[in-house]
């Protein structure tokens, strides 16, 4: 293995390893502040990436069908479960959120869509169709069980999984698409070519990481988020709403998906399925940052990707095999060093 | 043998073995097509795997997302050596319990110390992996898998078909199901439901959590394994896909589906999945067209409405129209257990010495001296925040020192785990009572006398254990007499009023056969007449010969009733002596009144 090899590999596993970064902290974020190990993370990424496809081909996405489906799923869960403290201006605030919402979104991409936009304005369409779909999924599957288990809820969310993976399949068939790239401008760095994507790629995990950062410190929204994952009985007491923190978690965690995959849908082909195997990359990074650091969970994410580039090199056979197997060590460090079982008082 | 009568005479066993009868019958039936017998089949090595799941997530409280790769273990193990190497099927079993074994004890090993959820990370992201390297190994045929598989042969014939192959997974069903039930209802299987509990609790009495959280998974991998092994024997062929992450998931629908806690629920659970499962194959495609598949969309939508509406899964459904079980039966006379002998009344039991615990930079116990001598009650009191409970858990083995000795009988004890303490004869109950709300009265109680008892996994699972078991029970049902509570031992715990579960700590601290009572504000909560039993009760065990030490925080219940009293202030010790010192001590007026008084 000469030089450039070794360079062009690190520079491969850094793009992934960006992209799974962004995945790990979405799921470090739901999972402080709701304790749901979001396992439909990598969903809202195949979405991401479909969605963007078809708009580039100028037709109007599936996701926008799916899009109202969840409004009214939403809508129907929210009245369901809370019809007993229904009032007019509840009731109101829900059918906008949930209901014009989705509609408006929906005439409005029917009205872009064929227009055949820009590449960065079919990404932020994309945003803007998937972001929803976090609180809604939120809304129907987890807000109604919020104080279950940590296990029950990971059960629920992979029930989640399975009919978000089923509905991919309903709504984009089982054919894959790429999407065009954002530019088409290449950077030649010494024995490297950076192409475009790739240093979208990096802008956008920095820049996001760093709103995010700032989202946590400054607005009362992030402020609130934190102190509902730092303690949910003391953030409830002093009149946070652990439902609406939750809300925009699942929401961050839609963006974060979506953006993944909007990466990703130039880079490779995307199925409606591709999402699952990608979004565990991202949890194995989780793991490691304990599923509470999101710097550490970064750096894994950036480790797993470079793992990942590698072994694609030596035994591309046995890729996938080689970064699953990476949680066995991961697993055998956090039991010795952490090693407690403790989850009461 | 009359007692295996005796015990298939109960109303819910009869029921049980009439199904049994029934379902043996369907396959002899000429008129029942080859379809629904296939049916059964699946649903008998479902239900297998489902077993298995149903003793870690329902009762155990823990679950795992790579079930299906044990199954996978089975079927590969055998499909290579039957058709390799010409090895008998039945011996492949052993093999492939082995290797199952092997697997299961490592990654469990590495994960059971870890909080619960990562249990189910871990088998998700190792399934995948086996799940690839099923598909990669050249030795194992790739993703065609191997071909060619031996049937299973009874006596030199061939169970080749759906109907003679029906009993040989059904007898598997059947003696999973008896042994698994036969496991809950046995000490290792209070240890086990103990764990949904917390682990403070069962290792206060000895529990060791760690370990048995690996029988338990080590169990369920087992039993999926023997279904994988039949699975390849009755397909003929493997391939990598029924190993799978969503096989997997499909099992923990059944085990939800039909719910936790109860071995049959998990029949019933698979039955469930795999008939919604061909319905749903049926009527989608003339409902919706056969372009899509919504069967995940289904599954998934379903599996989520369970948890929300029915968390105790779809049995109790059926449970409701079930007679009740019969009481268990208590041999009072059987042979009593060992007794530990009482050491010499007045003799130093426990002394703590210059013990300090320092939270960070916070010191809530500042070098506090305490004893405690054989035969009396000994109270630790102060104002709220003076470090009672932090010198009662550093006396527990709940927590670390920072500095000091503990020594219990003359040995040191400090440093020591909570459950070797435990072993020692120090017996403790908690100021936030931890029970098991849906086991009975007798049954939290028998938790207590789990280290007086040797019986493990095996011993249960054949029933080898009963004589032991009835000297538990029996023990444990005195106890409860001893307190006051024989009214009750047959209720569910969780219907008790607070007054009555501390008393129910209190017989499962004695269960353990104590020299020394470790009580966490016990009268706190109760009302005056309740607070009166309870110091009846405890001076009636001072004068059976038992030392207690009592954290209180009601003088007045502490004044008439201890022997010796030590008093904390802001982790300080400002007065110790008799209740008749103490009531004197101006610090202690202070602490508690402020000066002025």
């Amino acid at each position: 293995m000469d030089a450039t090899i070794l360079l062009f590999l690190i520079q491969d596993g850094i793009t992934n390893g960006a992209i799974y970064a962004l995945l790990g902290i979405a799921l470090v974020l739901v999972f402080t502040v709701t304790r749901v190990i979001f396992v439909p993370q990598g969903e809202f990424v195949a979405y991401g990436a479909l969605t963007l496809a078809m708009l580039d081909t100028g037709k109007v996405p599936g996701t926008v069908g799916l899009l109202l489906v969840f409004g009214v799923c939403a809508f129907l869960s929210q009245l369901w479960n809370g019809w007993r403290d229904i009032d007019l201006a509840r009731l109101g605030r829900d059918a906008a959120f949930n209901l014009l919402l989705p509609a408006a979104i929906a005439a409005m991409t029917f009205w872009l869509a064929p227009m055949k936009l820009p590449p960065w304005a079919s990404v932020a369409l994309t945003l803007v169709i998937i972001a929803p779909m976090g609180p809604y999924l939120y809304a129907i599957a987890f807000r109604p069980i919020a104080e279950a288990s940590v296990l029950t809820l990971f059960i629920v969310s992979i029930g989640v999984h399975l009919a978000m993976t089923g509905l991919g399949l309903v709504f984009f068939g089982a054919e894959g698409f790429r999407a065009r790239p954002l530019t088409d401008v290449t950077v030649p760095a010494g024995p490297l070519v950076f192409t475009g994507q790739t240093l979208s790629v990096y802008a956008v995990t920095l820049v996001s990481m760093l709103a995010l950062s700032f989202f946590f410190h400054k607005p009362l929204f992030g402020k609130a988020l934190r102190a509902t994952a730092v303690n949910r009985l003391g953030a409830r007491l002093v009149g946070i709403s652990a439902s609406l923190s939750g809300s925009i978690a699942f929401g961050l965690a839609a963006i974060l998906g979506a953006l993944s995959g909007a990466l990703i849908a130039p880079i490779a082909t995307v199925f409606y399925d591709s999402g699952f195997i990608i979004g565990l990359k991202g949890f194995i990074a989780a793991i490691i940052g304990s599923l509470a650091s999101y710097p550490l969970t970064a750096l894994a994410a950036i480790g797993v990707g470079l793992v990942e580039s590698f072994a694609s090199f030596h035994a591309s056979y046995l890729k996938e095999v080689i970064v699953f197997t990476l949680i066995i060590p991961v697993l055998i460090w956090l039991s010795f060093a952490h090693g407690h079982t403790d989850e009461e008082d | 043998m009359a007692d295996l009568l005796k015990n298939m005479m109960n109303p819910r066993s009869m029921i049980f073995w009439l199904a049994a009868v029934a379902l043996a019958v369907v396959p002899l039936i000429p008129a029942v097509p080859v379809y629904w017998v296939t049916l059964l089949d699946n649903i008998g090595l479902a239900a297998l795997v489902v077993i298995g799941l149903v003793l870690l997530t329902g009762v155990g409280g823990m679950t795992s997302f790579g079930q299906a790769t044990f199954c996978g273990f089975g079927a590969y193990a055998t499909a290579l050596l039957t058709t390799q190497y010409g090895v008998s099927p039945w011996l492949t079993l052993f093999v492939a319990l082995a290797v199952t074994l092997a697997v299961a004890l490592a990654l469990g090993f590495i994960t059971v110390r870890l909080s619960g959820h990562y249990l189910p990370l871990g088998t998700i992201a190792w399934g995948i992996a086996i799940y690839y390297l099923f598909g990669k190994l050249e030795i194992l045929g790739r993703n065609d898998g191997i071909t060619g598989i031996p049937p299973l042969s009874v006596a030199g014939y061939q169970l080749s078909d759906s109907r003679s192959v029906f009993y040989v997974i059904w007898a598997f069903v059947l003696a999973a199901c008896v042994a698994t039930s036969n496991l809950l209802d046995s000490r290792m299987g209070r240890a086990i439901r103990a764990l949904r509990g917390g682990t403070r609790a069962a290792e206060a009495f000895g529990v060791d959590t760690a370990r048995v959280k690996l029988i338990v998974f080590v169990y369920a991998a087992l039993l999926a394994s023997v279904s994988g092994w039949l699975y390849a024997h009755v397909q003929r062929a493997v391939t990598p896909t029924p190993f799978g992450i969503n096989a997997s998931i499909e099992y923990l629908f059944m085990a939800v589906a039909g719910g936790t806690g109860h071995v049959v629920a998990a029949i019933f659970g698979s039955t469930l999945v795999i008939l919604l499962k061909e319905a749903l194959q049926r009527i989608l495609p003339v409902l919706l067209g056969h372009t899509a598949n919504w069967e995940p969309v289904v599954f998934g939508a379903v599996l989520v409405l369970i948890l929300q509406k029915w968390p105790g899964g779809l049995w109790m459904f059926v449970e409701r129209l079930l007679p009740q079980s019969l009481a268990p039966k208590i041999t009072a006379d059987a042979a009593p257990l060992p007794v530990r002998s009482l050491p010499a009344r007045g003799s130093n039991l426990l002394s703590l010495e210059r013990v300090r615990k320092a939270f960070q930079g916070l010191v809530a116990v500042n070098d506090v001296d305490l004893s405690v001598r054989s035969g009396d009650i000994v109270a630790l009191i102060g104002p709220n925040g003076a470090g009672k409970s932090t010198t009662f858990n550093l006396a527990s083995g709940l927590l670390p020192l920072t500095a000091g000795t503990v020594s219990f009988d003359g040995v040191r004890i400090d440093g020591e785990a909570p459950r070797r303490i435990a072993a020692r004869g120090m017996a403790r109950t908690f100021q936030h009572v931890k029970v098991l709300p849906d086991m009975s009265v007798l049954d939290n109680v028998a938790l207590g006398a789990h280290l007086r008892g040797k019986a493990g996994v095996l011993s249960a699972t054949f029933r080898l254990d009963r004589a032991e078991e009835a000297r538990i029970m029996a023990d444990a049902a005195r106890q409860i007499e001893r307190v006051g509570l024989k009214d009750q031992m047959l209720l569910q715990a969780g219907s008790l009023a607070l007054g009555q579960l501390r008393i129910l700590e209190i017989a499962r601290a004695l269960c353990l056969d104590p020299q020394l009572l470790l009580l966490d504000e016990p009268a706190a909560g109760l009302r005056h007449f309740e607070k009166q039993q309870l110091a009846r009760l405890l001076s009636q065990l001072r004068d059976e010969g038992m030392s207690i030490l009592l954290v209180e925080h009601d003088m007045g219940f502490v004044m008439g009733l201890t022997d010796h009293i030590v008093v904390l202030d802001f982790g300080m010790r400002i007065a110790a002596g008799s209740p008749e010192e103490i009531r004197a001590n101006p610090a202690v007026i202070e602490a508690y009144l402020g000066a002025s008084a």
